[in-house]
């Protein structure tokens, strides 16, 4: 039963015959569980609040960044520093303070992730790794739970529902992770502010639609949004016969590992590698050496080491011929991922003398140079 | 001529390039001459076998080469091939 202050509320709802009082009060018996109150999760939970969905529950274990301000709008500049579960909650509470707002301030993992999810109809995902993405989709499988996804990179987006009532799954569509380091994360790659607002109301729309259980949901099909050609585009997705949500057995795993992600309890040999404040000293006492950052120009133009000289990592391999593989050199890009690449670039073809600077351009910011702008 | 489209985290790859006009009479031909024009592309579709990448997926028009005859999908004048890698942002 709706309450009056429910039926003012829910009014332009309740006027259409598709939601009318019936769906008001599905939304308002539905729980649905939010993963990562990021890019996707944030406007996903603000309109699911307005929307008047009964019980929402948020998982993340972050805390507001700055720079999450460019696109996460659930969270405010006065929120820097606050745990987002809490920030997010906040701002739904003052949207629609009759939601019930569950947080689960932990990050999902093989150990939890059924507890959690058990207790939800629909889980939507707005993760940014592939461990929990594949863990989340495994969870849905075994829990028989609708997967509202989408994912998001640059000026592109991919949604679909995953694991319906006899649809595919995420590993229908891809059986395995790419190895860590060949496809660029949102840190390294960015996202256009906007894009998640796009991409996480489509994630919201199909929530509701699943709910109301009207229209055509989006099962069995991949939206693809290309926002710089303002395009969507269409794909067909299959169940896989010979998937594990198919043949039968899926169990949760060590996502990390399948994921080739290796916790190294060792710090890797340092003699590859060199910190920021030593490269410092090397500039200061004109040491004979050859700085080079691997990373982008756009990036470069942001801030950059004054004696350095830019060779984006995918040019690295056509510049080499220009370098002298008996010079000393120093590498490095933003966080020092991509730097260690190019090192192995350099060493592969015979130079000797190469060294990653530890931490990037970050490390760099931090340890030496605070007028360098972190990014 | 089919049309190959690039996807953005693929383009670093391929000179930036987010279509390609290519001539081919299969898929399997239309790749390798897309992998031959651009071979930086090569490691990021095949793995060491050779074989199509398990993070990659294929289309021609809206519909999955594995659910097709795979490499030897034939491609019409103006059909579009897709590549679609996974993607995973979207919290960060």
């Amino acid at each position: 039963m709706l309450t009056q202050e429910e039926v003012s509320r829910y009014s332009r709802h309740l006027i259409m015959p598709e939601v009318g009082v019936e769906g008001q009060e599905k939304l308002k018996a539905a729980k649905v569980l939010l993963i990562g109150t990021g890019g996707l999760g944030a406007p996903v939970a603000m309109y699911l609040a307005a929307a008047g969905v009964g019980t929402i529950g948020l998982v993340d274990f972050d805390v507001v960044d700055v720079s999450n301000l460019q696109r996460q709008v659930i969270h405010g500049t006065k929120d820097i520093g606050k745990k987002k579960i809490d920030s997010a909650e906040e701002t739904m509470r003052d949207i629609n303070p009759l939601v019930k707002i569950v947080k689960h301030d932990v990050a999902l993992t093989s150990e939890n992730a059924l507890a959690i999810m058990g207790d939800y109809d629909i889980i939507a995902d707005g993760t940014d790794n592939f461990p929990t993405r594949f863990l989340i989709n495994d969870a849905c499988v075994i829990l028989n739970k609708p997967n509202v996804y989408a994912s998001i990179f640059r000026f592109e987006g991919q949604a679909t529902i995953f694991a319906a009532e006899g649809g595919p799954c995420y590993r229908c569509l891809y059986p395995e992770p790419p190895p860590p380091g060949l496809v660029p994360s949102c840190a390294e790659g960015g996202v256009l502010g906007i894009l998640p607002g796009v991409v996480g109301l489509i994630q919201a729309t199909e929530v509701v639609k699943l709910i109301l259980g009207a229209g055509e949901p989006l099962i069995g099909r991949l939206m693809l949004y290309d926002a710089l050609a303002m395009r969507f585009r269409e794909l067909k997705l299959r169940k896989n016969p010979e998937c594990v949500c198919a043949t039968g057995g899926m169990k949760l795993i060590d996502y990390d590992h399948f994921c080739g992600i290796v916790k190294q309890p060792e710090p890797p040999p340092l003699v590859n590698e060199i910190g920021p404040k030593e490269v410092k000293a090397m500039i200061d006492e004109r040491k004979d050496f050859i700085l080079i950052d691997v990373r982008e120009p756009h990036e470069f133009q942001i801030g950059r080491i004054p004696t350095s000289n830019l060779i984006p990592l995918g040019e690295l391999p056509k510049r080499i011929s220009d370098l002298d593989p008996n010079a000393h050199y120093v590498l490095h890009c933003k966080m020092g991922g991509r730097s260690a690449k190019g090192c192995d670039v350099l060493r592969a073809a015979g130079f000797k003398r190469v060294l990653n600077m530890t931490g990037g351009i970050t490390a760099w910011s931090e340890q030496v140079d605070p007028t360098v702008p972190k990014y | 001529m089919a049309k190959i489209l690039i996807p953005t985290p693929l383009r670093q790859y391929a000179e930036k390039n987010n279509s390609v006009d290519i001539a081919a009479s299969t898929v399997g031909e239309a790749l390798a001459s897309l992998t031959t024009q651009f071979p930086d592309l090569r490691k990021n579709l095949y793995n060491d076998e050779g074989k199509l990448r398990s993070f990659v997926n294929v289309y021609v028009n809206d519909e999955d080469i594995r659910y097709l005859q795979k490499d030897a999908t034939a491609i019409a004048d103006g059909d579009t091939i897709s590549i679609v890698p996974s993607i995973a942002g979207g919290r960060c």
